[in-house]
């Protein structure tokens, strides 16, 4: 099976290649990147005009399956990924039952086998159960293919767990991924403390409740030596703390949204509850932060925290409805159109921060176009007009607050091993 | 005289015409609420649903009075939030309540912007009758309607809200409407109570009540709640009562014809000690009489409402 | 469409004669103003009616008090798409029960208005009786209701407007109709509260 990919811009960040180049990839990997390269029986796929990426990784996603398969699958939430570019999902352990153990990790592996279109990377639990008690049996799971550890959802409550849990991480060098809330600060809280929860009465879920974990954890990741990953970053001032950290050493990377990097707080007005994640849209003065540590290289990836409610769900009260809107399917269009063509990162920064940024926090040997590598390619076409339609979403959810956005720049193609699991040329 | 909406989901979306006619209107009610026979005929066939999911009695009463003044027959829906969770949402419970085809949906709701949800799902004008800390938007109408029956004009009009303006839904819409009509409002209260970014509203913030009270045209005192105190807001009710009480003493730095206002119900020496609440400042009660006329205001008013304009 | 033609049918000497007929067709039906109200209905009631009592008293030597109607509270067409006016108070500054009542207002038409006018006058007490004086009637009744005292008796197409103007309220006292260009010219709608005159 060879399959050549023409006239295309092929653009690697991790290997140094911005250039119009043929990429013939043969039985799954990629073979040569030249200028020229005779079709020789392969199939050719004309891809002047587009960007030829390595795979885009989303780091943070919740497939809900086992438990929740009403929200989504592995089967529809890796479609989804698919059509919205990428080429690998890690998924996050709070299912049902959670994945706190192998059989758990292996069973997802295994229906992934059977039914995924992208490469599924297991998080599990840092906790038995999730509880934030006791540790899980991380190398069960690493050995059963686990990449990293959260209790996502829910934040590693206590110090001591969370120093424990990188310390024994060390065993494998795989990182601790923390969603970052002091509960007690929270209180309640579903929308951003500030002036618009001021203005509609909603419980206000303050930023420094972010800060205060963010802060612990890098002081925790400095004593143990252990690696740090801070999921979904959504305030300036825990951008500036991974930013020093980051300069005094200290093992520690962070991810940020594409809604926290688009989107203000201001969005909830007229309490949208696809506006009302957790961590909570921030004001425009923390976004503009966050695209500061985009530009300077203390956001590490961005992932989306697809996190898919069923509409029912979500047509509730404001504060009773569900955290989490779906973002596997708008990721790329968002970032390119508000990201590239906004003029806060150039289109080879953008790449980074959905390949080798990823790949390199998950240690995954992915998110790179060089030859032998696994040819898992995202095409993009970054000045085509789409409009965001949830009805079209290949996810069973469409919990999203993007509905109906004219957006510039569009994924149009992905390869999975040298395979099309999305063709929309 | 038209309101834009034929809902009144919040005095955010009044503009000050309309607030003045609604007050106005007003007027017309409070006369017929003087009269031997305190009823028109003016909704007659007309169906409010009165749809409480939190307790209260002395709103839901005047929206009732108002009610059966305006010849309007009213069905009391009332259900306990706890049951509302367990049972069906309030999606569905919007559904039933549509399909009785009622004209008004008067709703009050401890969650923010049910109201909200309920109009989006509905053909009826819906009333917001207070929904959690957001907003109560009758209460504002007749606070303003009482300050100005007692001869104040809004223009420079300097207003004191003391108390814990973070859970207040009544200080939220005070706020907006008062600033709105060209008042000068003062919010007062711990610094545990006061939200942040409240001076965004239009409004100045103070943690000290002298501050906010020397002067003053009116002082609003809020209901200060025990599970509060429970929550950590404050220590005790004591202490609270000893820095926010209004007493008669404190009373002196306001205006000499200064008004006291209580949305009620009061709690007698805490936040208002009881010589005031009784004395010759206080409106507590006129604000439970006029608040029968504003709401036969709005339910006139909407009655017109702007979803059935074209019909002529 | 063409400006509509407009014919004036009463000036303001006649306005004046005809009131002054009125109220001496009042006390001769009354015998005596002794306990007698004029209750005017807004808003050109309201002007006609003072200057009711002003005739009213001359003749019958003692001052005939004046109250005010507000019948929007009355209406049969709340919530109908017509344009909610400005509702103003009811001020009545007498006992209405055992009393009798003139009601004046300025054109009878359809008879809504009086029948709204007798709703609100009746939820204030209970009358001894309750007469009706109008300037202008112009026909096209849809209730049954007829007039004690009229001013004017004026045949008209439903098609064409009354405008009563009044010195107190439009300053000019007259009364003109409105007579559509176009044959196919839209009934005439009620409109109360426009600024050049009630037409009606």
């Amino acid at each position: 099976m060879r399959l050549l990919l023409r006239n295309g811009r092929v653009l690697d960040p991790a290997s140094g290649v911005d250039d119009t180049l043929d990429v013939l990839i043969e039985d799954g990997r990629i073979a040569r990147l030249e200028a020229k390269i005779p079709a020789r029986g392969a199939e050719v796929a004309d891809l002047a005009g587009l960007v030829v990426c390595p795979g885009f990784l989303d780091m943070h996603v919740h497939l809900r399956e086992p438990g929740q398969e009403w929200k989504e699958t592995i089967a529809t939430g890796t479609r989804a990924a698919a059509a919205g570019g990428f080429t690998g999902v890690a998924c996050m352990p709070n299912t049902v039952p959670v994945n706190d153990s192998r059989s758990v990790t292996e069973s997802i592996l295994r229906t992934a086998a059977r039914d995924a279109v992208v490469a599924v990377y297991p998080v599990g639990c840092v906790s038995k159960g999730q509880a934030g008690e006791e540790l899980a049996e991380m190398a069960d799971m690493f050995e059963a293919g686990a990449r990293a550890f959260s209790d996502d959802g829910q934040p590693v409550a206590s110090g001591l767990l969370l120093r424990k849990a990188l310390e024994y991480s060390r065993l494998f060098d795989v990182p601790i991924l923390d969603h970052c809330e002091d509960s007690g600060l929270v209180a309640g809280g579903v929308v951003h403390e500030g002036d618009v929860s001021t203005r509609m009465g909603l419980r206000g879920w303050p930023g420094v409740a972010e800060d205060v974990v963010v802060q612990r954890d890098v002081l925790l990741a400095e004593y143990t030596a252990g690696r740090l990953h801070v999921a979904h970053l959504s305030t300036g001032r825990s951008a500036d703390i991974v930013r020093r950290a980051k300069k005094a050493g200290i093992r520690v990377t962070c991810e940020a949204t594409p809604h926290h990097l688009a989107l203000t707080d201001e969005a909830v007005s007229g309490f949208d509850t696809n506006a009302k994640m957790n961590p909570p849209l921030r004001p425009e003065s923390d976004r503009r932060a966050l695209l500061k540590a985009l530009q300077d290289g203390t956001v590490d990836a961005i992932a989306t925290d697809h996190a898919p409610h069923h509409a029912d769900e979500k047509n509730v009260e404001f504060s009773r409805a569900p955290f989490g809107i779906v973002g596997l399917e708008t990721a790329v269009s968002v970032c390119l159109d508000r990201l590239v063509h906004g003029g806060t990162i150039g289109l080879p920064r953008l790449v980074e921060l959905f390949t080798s940024g990823p790949a390199r926090i998950l240690g995954l040997a992915k998110g790179t176009l060089a030859p032998g590598a696994d040819a898992d390619v995202t095409v993009l076409d970054p000045n085509r007009r789409v409009t965001v339609d949830p009805a079209r979403f290949r996810s069973k959810s469409a919990n999203t607050p993007f509905a109906g956005w004219s957006l510039r720049g569009a994924p149009v193609m992905t390869l999975v091993a040298g395979r099309i699991v999305h063709d929309g040329r | 005289m038209k309101l834009r909406s034929p809902h009144l989901l919040g005095i955010e979306f009044l503009e000050p015409e309309e607030i003045t006619a609604i007050l106005d209107a007003a007027e017309t009610f409070a006369e017929i609420s003087t009269r031997e026979i305190k009823k028109v005929p003016t909704l007659r066939g007309k169906t409010v649903v009165n749809f409480f999911v939190e307790p209260s009695t002395r709103t839901r009463s005047s929206f009732e009075l108002a009610e059966k003044r305006l010849s309007a027959d009213s069905l009391n829906f009332s259900t306990s939030t706890s049951s509302l969770v367990k049972g069906e949402t309030l999606l569905d419970t919007a559904r039933n309540l549509e399909a009785m085809a009622p004209d008004f949906i008067v709703i009050r709701h401890s969650e923010p912007g049910a109201p909200h949800f309920l109009a989006r799902h509905c053909r009826s004008s819906v009333i917001n009758a207070g929904d959690g800390a957001h907003e109560h938007p009758t209460q504002a109408l007749l606070d303003a309607f009482t300050m100005r029956r007692r001869g104040r004009r809004f223009p420079g009009l300097r207003v004191a809200i003391v108390g814990d303006i973070l859970h207040s839904r009544v200080a939220r819409s005070n706020v907006l409407l008062l600033t709105r009509m060209g008042a000068d409002v003062t919010v007062c209260g711990p610094p545990t109570l006061l939200p942040r970014g409240i001076e965004r509203l239009g409004c100045r913030a103070t943690h000290r009540m002298e501050e906010a009270i020397e002067g003053a045209d009116v002082v609003m005192m809020l209901r200060v709640q025990l599970e509060r105190m429970r929550a950590g807001f404050f220590p005790t009710l004591r202490e609270y009562a000893r820095l926010f009480g209004l007493d008669g003493a404190r009373l002196r730095l306001a205006a000499p014809d200064a008004l006291v206002m209580h949305p009620g119900p009061i709690n007698r020496g805490v936040e208002i000690m009881g010589d005031v609440a009784d004395g010759a400042a206080s409106v507590i009660l006129e604000q439970v009489t006029n608040g029968v006329a504003v709401r036969m205001a709005v339910l006139y008013l909407l009655a017109g409402g702007a979803e059935r304009e074209t019909a002529a | 469409m063409p400006a509509p033609e407009r014919v004036r049918v009463m000036d303001a000497a006649e306005i004046d004669r005809a009131l002054t007929r009125i109220a001496h067709e009042i006390v001769e039906r009354n015998k005596s103003i002794e306990g007698l109200r004029l209750v005017g209905i807004r808003n050109r009631g309201v002007p006609l009616a003072q200057r009711l009592a002003g005739k009213l008293a001359g003749i019958g030597g003692c001052p005939v008090p004046v109250g005010v109607l507000d019948i929007n509270l009355y209406r049969d067409d709340v919530g109908q798409g017509t344009d909610r006016p400005v509702l103003r108070r009811t001020e009545i500054p007498f006992d209405v029960e055992g009393a009798g009542i003139v009601l004046v207002d300025d054109v009878l038409y359809t008879g809504r208005t009086i029948r709204a006018a007798l709703a609100g006058l009746v939820d204030l007490g209970r009358p001894r009786h309750i007469q009706l004086a109008v300037l202008v009637d112009r026909g096209h009744r849809e209730l049954p209701i007829r007039a004690d005292f009229v001013g004017k008796n004026l045949p008209t197409a439903r098609a064409e407007q009354v405008e009563v103007r009044l010195q107190e309220t439009d300053g000019a006292d007259e009364v003109v109709i409105v007579k559509p260009r176009e044959a196919k010219a839209a009934p005439a709608r009620k409109r109360t509260g426009k600024p050049r005159g009630r037409r009606r």
